[in-house]
């Protein structure tokens, strides 16, 4: 059960560095055409940071930026993400996720029009990745009960 | 009943450890996968997607419906968590 901390270090500490994780959340799921990374690994250094500020900061202050609607919307909006593109590429006259075909929406030609449908599709994977883990954080830490214990 | 689903399991598993003998070696150059499939990719991936990453180009494009499906079984276990055990409904 998770109960308010209230230690000015910690929550110094954890108001610095939540900042540069999602930032590098960010880097992660955007690079991950160059480099190591993609939806899955970004959105869970994205969530992360959302459980580092509920230990320090407690539920109630997390839920105020963080609520349950807009979470379980946002895990939704991930998988709409990537089946509109999908649906899109299908609408276009190409194959279901055939991200070539983009390029008659997207100023590109149809080689780089791949390389932002992918791009495209793993920021929905990441927002998905990242509204059900805070989901299941939140969920599994309080018993489904969404509030924080009493002292 | 117990003792002769032991057997059956020893049975079956002796049958899949002895049929690993005829596997590729790790690494071996003239397995299948590595004749036709993986070359395709290393060739052709950059210029036919752009993405400097390879793994990031069969993962989202070439196997994006095995990826759509993957995200959908990570929704579906998150909704579950949530009618399983969620109870701050009013």
């Amino acid at each position: 059960m998770i109960r308010e901390a209230e230690n000015i270090v910690i929550q110094t500490i954890c108001r610095l560095l939540i900042p540069f994780i999602q930032l590098f959340g960010l880097y992660v799921i955007a690079h991950g055409h160059g480099s190591p990374g993609g939806g899955f690994q970004g959105g869970c250094i994205l969530a992360a940071s959302v459980v580092l500020m509920v230990v320090a900061f407690g539920l109630k202050e997390t839920k105020r930026r963080f609520s349950e609607k807009l979470v379980t919307m946002l895990s939704s909006i991930g998988v709409f993400i990537y089946a509109w593109t999908g649906w899109m590429a299908l609408l276009l006259g190409a194959n279901f996720l055939d991200y070539g075909s983009l390029s008659t929406i997207l100023p590109v030609d149809s080689v780089h029009a791949r390389y932002y449908g992918v791009f495209i599709v793993e920021v929905g994977v990441g927002i998905t990745v990242m509204a059900i883990m805070i989901s299941l954080f939140v969920d599994l830490v309080t018993g489904g009960k969404h509030e924080e214990a009493s002292e | 009943m117990k003792l002769l689903a032991l057997i059956a399991s020893i049975i079956t598993g002796a049958l899949l450890i002895y049929a690993t003998t005829d596997f590729p070696d790790w690494g071996d150059p003239n397995s299948p996968a590595s004749l036709h499939v993986s070359p395709r990719y290393i060739q052709k991936s950059m210029e036919e997607t752009a993405i400097p990453n390879m793994v990031t180009a069969i993962l989202a494009d070439y196997r994006g419906y095995d990826t759509l499906f993957e995200e959908t079984v990570i929704f579906t276990a998150g909704i579950t968590a949530i009618l399983l055990i969620r109870r701050s409904l009013k």
